[in-house]
């Protein structure tokens, strides 16, 4: 008998606690669920773009994380009913969500921020939210006068000797291929795929280590493991802060971004346009690099004053470092052609 | 026409089995729900999109670079599991032969390694084997190598470290069969005058041998699915099929791509259990008896 009762108040605490998570869910009026990639990177937004644009629209933003949204993207649209509203994405997976249709198209009548940012800074279905770039980066203890500054100099074994890694990724590693064979940073896309991967083959056996995370590449130069190899610009600068000695450069980077979009059938859809217009607001924007290195994804970020020059000197996406850089097209990566190279990464990688 | 008596010690007996069934049903309800229904998802995901499809199939068995994944996935899975035997016998023999305070101590610190996280166990082999790591830098101060030894983000790096994480698994098994052979076998063997040697090889080896299969079965399937350890001290060469499955989500917009490879996987898995029962009974692999 006594065991029948403990069942029944087991069962009892199990409905409580459904019916507490079915209460959280509908207790505030206007709420988004907000997607990033989690880390120090989230932190950054919440203090300069989430919390402040939750309190000027007067809505709850709760925010989730997870490294790689796209699967979390295709598996919650496939179903009918998403979770999510906005996601922080690489500009690529809106574009193919776009694509797909699992991601909604923006009406940007009722997106005053994202229209007034220039057209290589948005799509239909996305608007750039953050700036990073794939950049060449060294040690200052093997390179003390002499560094690598150029992705020929990376492919130069002879004159930089040392140990090299690259990302485990065709993403920016095919691009730098193609320049340390002397295409111009503007003129890389369509890529030449074939080309490419031929000058990938001549490094490859000096390659000690293919990254797969950002953690990983930053624990590569920060423990000596490497001399020179490609990162992301705020790794770089955040080991370089804990005092190893390492720099990196612009010249040659590949400018990458994530961007901003809205699940297909978002649950909060109205106010997660209002939420997308107000996060890509030119002054949330340039709060952002004032807490991560991280460029804003709205170049008119740069005009508020927010922003000290001697800050700007340092980001990704301000003009005059972006120059020296290739901006990467998504567009071709989310291509037929795009996609059957990344499918290639792998045979080159297993070879 | 008689009033039957019910037994009471039947009723006794149904109303336990009833209980014994409610007790059971959580964990029967989560298995099913967490591992039944998952994997069926994944069989039916990996032969469905958009219609009936072996299109995902035909890639696994034809692209080269997925047989070479499961050709070196079996070759990591077969070094590791002939060193953890190596390494794994003598201790599990010498924690049988040793005074009970002994063995437990031995056993102990086979064991204790389980309670670190495999991530941070994978991150120290990283700090002992890397190019600035103890290792090198040892080897370096007592001038035996000039360069620095490649140790770590090769196939090297990878089959130390899952050695060192699944050797309690080889181990145990071999414990628990040594402890059930009579010690007065060997008593026996050395009064007919058969030399130390000579009883261990005629008589303790072979009565061991079902642990001997036990802990390999284990190690070798357990290796198979491995994934952290590859990934962060394989050095991005190293390419085991757990790490071809979660690529191919990447890679194809469709989890159809990576649900084959996991199939085919899981069914490898299985072929290796189904052989192993013949010659030993399944409790005995997963440690029951």
């Amino acid at each position: 008998m006594t065991t029948k009762r403990d069942f029944r108040f087991g069962y009892a605490l199990l409905g409580g606690s459904l019916g507490l998570f079915a209460t959280t869910g509908i207790a505030a009026a206007e709420q988004i669920t907000f997607v990033s990639q989690g880390g120090a990177y989230q932190q950054a937004q919440t203090v300069a773009i989430l919390d402040p644009s939750a309190k000027k629209l007067g809505i709850t933003v709760n925010q989730d994380s997870i490294p790689d949204a796209w699967p979390a993207i295709k598996t919650q649209v496939g179903s009918g009913k998403p979770i999510w509203d906005v996601v922080d994405t690489p500009t690529g997976n809106c574009l193919r969500g776009g694509e797909q249709g699992l991601i909604e198209k923006l009406d940007f009548s009722k997106i005053p921020n994202g229209a007034a940012m220039p057209e290589g800074y948005r799509s239909p279905y996305s608007v750039s939210y953050e700036f990073y770039s794939s950049v060449l980066s060294y040690s200052q203890k093997t390179f003390p006068k002499e560094a690598p500054n150029s992705w020929a100099d990376f492919w130069d074994v002879k004159k930089f000797p040392g140990r090299r890694a690259l990302r485990n990724h065709p993403f920016a590693t095919l691009e730098a291929a193609l320049m340390a064979d002397g295409v111009a940073p503007d003129k890389l896309y369509p890529l030449d795929v074939d080309r490419a991967f031929k000058k990938l083959e001549e490094i490859k056996p000096h390659i000690t280590v293919w990254w797969t995370s950002g953690a990983q590449s930053a624990q590569l130069l920060n423990d000596d493991e490497v001399d020179m190899e490609m990162a992301w610009n705020g790794r770089v600068s955040a080991v370089a802060k804990e005092g190893a000695k390492v720099a990196f450069t612009y010249n040659q980077g590949v400018l990458q971004s994530t961007s901003l979009c809205i699940l297909k059938g978002a649950p909060n859809l109205e106010t997660a346009v209002k939420f997308l217009n107000e996060a890509v607001d030119p002054v949330h924007q340039a709060n952002l690099p004032l807490h991560i290195d991280y460029g804003p994804g709205n170049p008119k970020a740069f005009e508020t004053n927010v922003i000290k020059p001697e800050r700007a000197a340092q980001l990704p996406s301000e003009p005059a470092n972006a120059a020296k850089q290739a901006l990467m097209s998504y567009a071709w990566w989310s291509s037929p052609a795009g996609e059957a190279a990344e499918k290639r990464w792998a045979s080159f990688m297993q070879k | 026409m008689t009033i039957s008596v019910p037994d009471p010690s039947q009723k006794h007996q149904r109303r336990e089995h009833a209980l014994m069934l409610a007790l059971v049903s959580p964990a029967l309800l989560v298995i099913l729900a967490l591992i039944v229904l998952p994997v069926g998802w994944l069989g039916w995901q990996s032969i469905y999109h958009d219609g009936f499809t072996l299109e995902n199939y035909r890639r696994v068995f034809t692209e080269d670079i997925y047989w070479r994944s499961f050709a070196l996935t079996f070759e990591i899975s077969l070094v590791v599991t002939g060193i953890a035997l190596l390494l794994g016998y003598p201790v599990a023999y010498l924690a049988n032969s040793m005074p009970k305070g002994w063995s437990i101590l031995i056993l102990s610190l086979v064991v204790l390694p389980f309670w670190t996280s495999v991530l941070v166990r994978a991150y120290a082999w990283l700090a002992l084997l890397q190019r600035t790591g103890v290792i090198n830098q040892l080897l370096r101060y007592l001038d035996v190598t000039g360069e620095p030894l490649a140790l770590v983000h090769n196939t090297f790096g990878t089959v130390v470290a899952t050695v060192h994480i699944l050797l309690p698994f080889m181990v145990l098994p071999l414990y628990a069969t040594m402890q059930k052979i009579p010690s007065d076998l060997m008593q026996a063997g050395a009064s007919l005058g058969a030399s130390p040697s000579l009883t261990f090889a005629r008589v303790f080896l072979p009565l061991s041998l079902p642990g001997v299969l036990a802990g390999c079965t284990m190690v070798f399937v357990l290796c198979l699915g491995f994934y952290i350890t590859p990934e962060l001290l394989g050095g991005g060469r190293t390419v085991m099929v757990s790490m071809l499955v979660s690529r191919n989500v990447e890679l194809y917009n469709q989890f159809g791509a990576a649900s084959a490879v996991a199939v085919v996987l899981l069914v490898s898995v299985l072929a290796i259990f189904a052989v192993a029962s013949r010659f030993i009974s399944l409790d005995r692999i997963l440690g029951q008896k």
